[in-house]
């Protein structure tokens, strides 16, 4: 859609100015709003509230009832299990290498074609981005079984790199970084070009220091989706050593659903990490869930 | 779509000779920056659908040759009775889960896009599920809307109403699920539709009010006709979405109690990797496809039909 070209970052949306008389009268009488918000953001909240008392209580306060709200004493045996008897580390390990492997390989090579798609002159590019953007409306399900069929023939199956591949560049990126090149001025190379700078040195020099939102917007896409798959991993990895968080979580849930202090304690690991980086980075989150929804 | 990279490179143009060798610079050029992406992307999708297409016209089970058998996969799908019980499953979850997604959006769009106080918290506090994995909401879930121990029990016993069986009754397990997906991804529509009421004109609410109409009437006559594409937009996206659940129904009852959660995604995986049946898992999987397809062109369609460009 082409509300990418014009908000390329778009920021949390805020009601449009209102005049000051109006605005001066709201902030003396308290708005109506308050009263749907509040419980509102209360359920919102309720589950991730649950969630961190549960990973504190005593074990045996969980499965009685009724369930206290607050627990009778903080109690740091689920993390204290979790750590001890359950490869987690290891785990959230392996998820931030292929995190971090994803992030920087999409903004390596997304950057890259995005560029190329949107400013270079070259004979199949209409193809080539049509086709790319074609593979969009493929839904990932049709490609699970050839793909995973392929990687094991491959021999990169059950392995880190199983888990990598398919993060290491997507349609989604390409798109998102052409649209945003496509919105600077043309003059900006042409200066350089003029000043002697070759394509490769205009990319690096000057076009890519602009791109720092965009980029931003593509590593939170990213960091998002690899950190979170869960499908992907269950295809394509068995062996425990190379569970991602996610897989490993998934599957205490169908092997320790006795054991709620440290399930709960695994989803505190698996969640605060994006939570803490959601409550730094929310204008730029919002930004992302907004261009996510508007591609196609 | 084409633009002044190329003006700015046809101003240039010296000899002819030189000009077809500069032409092969170019294009090497232009390929060195997009080859690395497009061939990743190209090669771990369209590949992989053809192949999978090849695949739905074979039995194979990964070991032995595989049996080419024509359509015979897709002829057993329009007899197989589990299949048909995955795409209503799949169904009801859609016909729960979408319209109560975009009603949320739309409310709380609307609810949060004005000049309160602590407005920053109730965005964040409505905003930050959408981090939660399926997994993390999945496990959420189960201890949640536990019968025995339960939260959700337990207030239905403080305010006198019966207990409930929650995920591990046939009935009201999709429902949960739905409602705990409502949870993890409101925060989507909402952003959707807070982006749209930014961009209906002022000057027509501004107009609308001094008309006389009251708070209801302005956003009726007003802000809706202009959130009807995007209503469009984002229905068939969270229609699309919820087709293809299977992430929440792995991490909360792994298609149970009696099959009745288990949906096309879930069929699919478990045809495919648990029986490793891939003929058929890939028969399935293009059967999805074709679902998709039908709903997003049909939908597109009539909503051009009746004047909504959501497109």
């Amino acid at each position: 859609m082409t509300v990418l070209e014009t908000k390329p970052v778009a920021t949390a949306p805020v009601a449009t100015d209102a005049p000051a008389v109006p605005r001066r009268r709201k902030r003396r009488r308290p708005s109506g709003w308050h009263l749907f918000l509040i419980p509102v953001a209360f359920l919102f909240l309720l589950p991730f509230v649950q969630m961190f008392m549960a990973s504190v209580s005593p074990a045996e306060e969980l499965v009685s009832f009724p369930p206290p709200f607050i627990p009778s004493r903080i109690d740091f045996g689920g993390f204290v299990g979790l750590f001890s008897d359950t490869p987690i580390l290891r785990w959230m390990l392996n998820t931030v290498i292929v995190s971090t492997v994803a992030i920087a390989s999409h903004l390596v090579l997304c950057s890259l074609a995005g560029y190329g798609f949107a400013r270079l002159k070259f004979r199949g590019r209409t193809f080539g981005i049509l086709a790319i953007l074609g593979t969009i409306m493929i839904p990932t399900q049709l490609l699970m079984i050839p793909t995973y069929i392929l990687f094991a023939r491959l021999g990169i199956i059950d392995g880190l790199g199983a888990a990598i591949v398919p993060w290491l560049a997507s349609a989604f990126g390409i798109f998102l970084m052409r649209q945003f090149f496509l919105s600077l001025p043309p003059e900006l190379e042409e200066a350089g070009m003029i000043d002697g700078a070759n394509r490769w040195q205009v990319f690096m020099q000057i076009i890519l220091p602009l791109a720092k939102p965009a980029l931003a917007t593509l590593a939170i896409f990213t960091l998002l989706n690899s950190w979170n798959d869960l499908v992907w991993p269950l295809i394509a990895i068995n062996n425990q050593d190379w569970f991602t968080l996610q897989l490993g979580i998934a599957n205490f849930q169908g092997t320790r659903r006795t054991q709620w202090t440290l399930l709960m304690a695994a989803n505190v690991v698996a969640t605060l990490p994006l939570i803490i980086f959601f409550l730094f980075a929310q204008k730029q989150f919002v930004a992302t869930m907004t261009l996510s929804g508007l591609r196609g | 779509m084409m633009t002044t990279a190329e003006r700015a490179t046809a101003t240039r143009g010296p000899k002819p000779a030189q000009r077809s060798r500069r032409r092969l610079v170019e294009d090497l050029g232009g390929w060195l920056f997009v080859l690395p992406a497009s061939i990743l992307v190209l090669g771990l999708s369209i590949f992989p659908a053809a192949w999978a297409f090849i695949l739905s016209l074979q039995k194979w089970d990964g070991f032995s040759e595989p049996e080419f058998v024509g359509g015979e996969q897709y002829a057993r799908l329009i007899t197989d009775d589990d299949f048909h019980a995955a795409i209503l499953h799949t169904g009801v979850y859609t016909a729960l889960f979408v319209p109560m997604s975009v009603l949320a959006g739309l409310f709380l769009a609307v609810a949060l896009n004005r000049k309160i106080r602590f407005i920053g918290f109730y965005r964040t506090a409505i905003f930050v599920p959408f981090v939660a994995s399926a997994a993390a909401t999945g496990i959420l879930s189960t201890y949640l809307f536990n019968p025995q121990f339960g939260l959700v029990n337990n207030v239905l016993r403080v305010i006198g109403l019966p207990q409930q069986k929650w995920l591990e009754d046939q009935h009201q397990a999709m429902f949960v699920i739905a409602l705990m997906s409502l949870w993890g991804q409101a925060a989507f529509t909402t952003v959707i539709y807070l982006a749209a009421l930014q961009d209906v004109s002022p000057e027509l609410l501004e107009a609308a009010r001094l008309d006389g109409a009251n708070a209801w009437q302005s956003f009726w006559s007003v802000s809706w006709p202009a959130l009807r594409p995007v209503t469009v937009f984002v229905g068939i996206w969270q229609t699309i979405g919820a087709i293809q659940l299977f992430d929440l129904v792995f991490t909360t009852t792994r298609g149970g109690p009696l099959d009745a959660t288990k949906t096309i995604v879930y069929y699919l995986w478990e045809q495919a990797f648990r029986r490793l049946d891939f003929g058929y898992g890939s028969a399935v999987a293009y059967a999805l496809f074709f679902i998709t397809l039908a709903i997003t062109i049909g939908v597109v369609i009539y909503s051009r039909r009746r004047g909504m460009e959501a497109f």
